[in-house]
């Protein structure tokens, strides 16, 4: 079986990168925006895993990081959506441009 | 040497009351605490009492010569193996004798109180201020350390300011206590600036190393301080006379006397306690403390002598011209004073020629007692004619006996007491107040028990205490020294004092001008004597013609535009770089989104390119 060289893993990744950071400033939609974050998340994910296998694939660092990045990536899921639950009751909606209120 | 340690429960009941009293007597002892505070204090009493027996009886004396004992001393700030700042109690003649007479004399003010100020609405309070005035007063008697005495020096002016302005809705008594406090502040400067001259040159604080260092001649210490100058005067001059002027703060010498009369603004009591037992000898024990070291530089004691002195003559001119009881009595406390300054003046350290310290400290001694008795009277008889004004006192005799008596014992103690016999200020009020013709009906009855009960003691120590044979207990160098009563000596002033009542009788006995005409003889003279020698116009002047305009405006210039400027400019700088850059706060979280990914771009470009 052909190794699949770094390169192109690296490619995937930071194609998902900028993805999810051009979701997260198009989308006008708190949700979208969140699901933004979580591609850029995963796209450093790819990169912990590939580097682990592809530079020291005896160890297991890379694999421990990603991991814990997931379970980060959950939490902050549940914090971001509680926090859009109470966005929506006390303002109808979950458009960011309508809570511009904190500004100077 | 036995155990003295208990002595320091002596300053700490007090306290405790005034800790007491201050933070829940209005509410839990609104009426309980003048017993409160008077069997605190009366157990302070009791042990000052058990330690002076203890000292001057039992175990004070080594070798015929009574030993300073520094019963503890707890360093509490320390700067240099040798200078600190040490909390301690010491015994020695004068802090145990002061003990005793602090302590009883508060007794006194303190039960007399109990009626005096009955029913006022702060009696908690008033209470609870002179159990800190007493506390503050007894850490001064036995600190061992001169920065000790400082700190307590200042709580003795600070309660002070609260016991002079208790009645603080009357604007006059706001102002004397007010003028108390920035007058013995001012001294309290010098004092302060005395201490450092001191601390530097005699290398500690501590009142025996620095009596020790001082006194040889030969020590390093003395030879430094000694041959350093300023202004054509030694270190040791200047730092002795700069104590001196804080002591003459407290002591009201001339010129730093303008707030004693004033003072009178306070509760009788307070006046009692201030003038006889307290505040006013604070200068006195001062002296008298750093005696060895004033009697190694005659330049200093030549200052104290004639500071004493005039200070002595002059309030008791202005005494004869006053016509409010309080006022006079006030004028006479600062002439005793001057003369307990006086005669340290010209006394010697050690042996005979340390008659002038002994006779100051037994003449401090005696004074505590009889003026306390002069000022407690003048309340009770205050509190009954409802007048300060000693014209409108007369024919009390019949209505006050005990008042009467007391009075008259006090008067005829402070006018007859060799060397130094009084001054005929005290006649003057003796006769005025009490045989002065003209007689209000006044149906008030003499007081309470608790009110008369202070006036008969301390009749009794007014008479009794000049028997007590002071010289085989208070000398200069603790060693007892023989005294004779001289009695072609005495002669002269105690003629004097007859002369002076009989002329003073003859005066204010019944309805006549003599006085008016003796006003007329001295014309002008009584005029300016009247008018306290105008020295209080003179620090008006002083202060409101040439400090104000000259020093105080151009500095609150350059504190409003200068150091207010500056601070303005910082802030008015800052609110302009925020108007400006605020709107980078559009509250879009989409922007801040970018602004944090476009820092992350700088940073990578700034680290990965230029930085390298």
């Amino acid at each position: 079986m052909n190794e699949i060289p770094l390169t192109h893993i690296l490619f995937l990744s930071t194609a998902l990168f900028f993805i999810g950071m051009y979701g997260l400033f198009t989308r006008r939609n708190l949700i979208t925006m969140l699901m933004s974050i979580e591609l850029m998340l995963n796209s450093v994910n790819i990169n912990f895993v590939a580097f682990n296998k592809y530079l020291f694939p005896d160890q297991l660092d890379g694999l421990f990081f990603s991991l814990f990045i997931i379970t980060i990536a959950a939490a902050e899921a549940a914090v971001a959506i509680a926090i859009i639950i109470n966005l929506y009751r006390s303002h109808q909606s979950i458009d960011v441009d309508d809570a511009t209120e904190m500004k100077f | 040497m036995s155990n003295y340690l208990y002595i320091l429960w002596i300053p700490l009941l007090p306290l405790a009351t005034f800790v007491v009293l201050g933070l829940f007597g209005r509410k839990y002892f609104a009426k309980s605490a003048g017993i409160i505070s008077t069997a605190s204090l009366l157990t302070s009493t009791i042990l000052s009492f058990v330690a002076a027996k203890q000292y001057f009886f039992v175990d004070g004396k080594v070798n015929g010569i009574y030993q300073k004992i520094i019963a503890l001393k707890y360093t509490w700030l320390q700067f240099s193996p040798n200078v600190s700042i040490d909390m301690g109690v010491i015994v020695d003649p004068i802090s145990v004798m002061m003990l005793i007479v602090v302590t009883s004399v508060s007794l006194m003010v303190h039960v007399f109180s109990l009626g005096y100020m009955k029913g006022e609405e702060r009696f908690a309070t008033y209470y609870a201020f002179l159990s800190l005035f007493t506390f503050s007063m007894l850490g001064l008697i036995l600190s061992v350390n001169i920065f000790q005495v400082y700190m307590f020096w200042e709580l003795v002016g600070v309660s002070s300011f609260l016991l002079i302005g208790y009645y603080f809705n009357k604007p006059s008594a706001v102002a004397a206590s007010k003028k108390a406090f920035i007058v013995t502040r001012f001294a309290d400067l010098g004092f302060l600036i005395g201490i450092m001259i001191m601390g530097f040159y005699g290398g500690t604080l501590d009142i025996g190393l620095l009596i020790e260092k001082l006194t040889s001649a030969q020590s390093p210490e003395f030879l430094s301080i000694t041959s350093a100058s300023f202004l054509g005067a030694s270190m040791l001059t200047w730092g002795l006379t700069l104590i001196f002027m804080g002591g003459a703060g407290k002591s009201a010498m001339f010129p730093l006397h303008i707030w004693l009369p004033d003072a009178m603004e306070g509760p009788t009591p307070v006046s009692a306690l201030i003038h006889a037992a307290t505040m006013v000898v604070a200068g006195v024990y001062l002296v008298a403390r750093l005696f060895p070291i004033f009697s190694m530089d005659e330049a200093a004691l030549t200052i104290v002598t004639y500071v004493g002195a005039f200070s002595a003559l002059l309030a008791a001119i202005i005494a004869c011209t006053q016509t409010d009881i309080k006022r006079v009595l006030a004028y006479s406390t600062m002439s005793q004073i001057g003369y307990m300054m006086f005669a340290l003046g010209i006394s010697k350290n050690g042996g005979e020629a340390g008659l002038g310290y002994m006779a100051s400290m037994f003449h401090l001694f005696t004074h505590a007692f009889f003026k306390s008795l002069l000022f407690l009277g003048a309340g009770a008889v205050i509190h009954m004619v409802h007048s300060n004004e000693m014209k409108d006192m007369g024919g009390l005799r019949k209505l006050m006996p005990i008042t009467h008596v007391a009075f008259l014992i006090a008067c005829l103690a402070i006018a007859g007491i060799p060397p130094f016999a009084g001054f005929f200020s005290k006649e003057e009020i003796l006769t005025a107040a009490f045989d002065h013709a003209h007689n209000d009906a006044l149906d008030h009855g003499e007081g309470t028990w608790t009110m008369k009960l202070p006036l008969i003691i301390l009749a009794a120590c007014a008479v009794g205490v000049g028997f007590i044979p002071f010289s085989q207990f208070i000398t200069s160098d603790g060693a007892a020294l023989e005294t004779h009563i001289d009695m072609i000596f005495s002669i002269a002033p105690v003629s004097l004092s007859i002369i002076a009542i009989l002329l003073s009788a003859s005066f204010y006995k019944n309805q006549n001008t003599k006085s008016d005409k003796a006003v007329a003889l001295f014309g002008g003279f009584y005029r300016a004597a009247y008018k306290k020698f105008y020295v209080d116009e003179l620090y008006l002047f002083i202060t409101k013609k040439i400090v104000f305009p000259l020093i105080g405006q151009p500095i609150a210039w350059a504190d409003r535009n200068i150091v207010d400027g500056f601070v303005m400019l910082i802030a008015n700088t800052t609110a302009k770089i925020s108007t400006a850059i605020k709107g980078l706060q559009s509250g879009k979280v989409q922007n801040y989104a970018l602004y944090f990914f476009g820092g992350v771009i700088a940073l990578s470009v700034l680290f990965i390119y230029i930085w390298k």
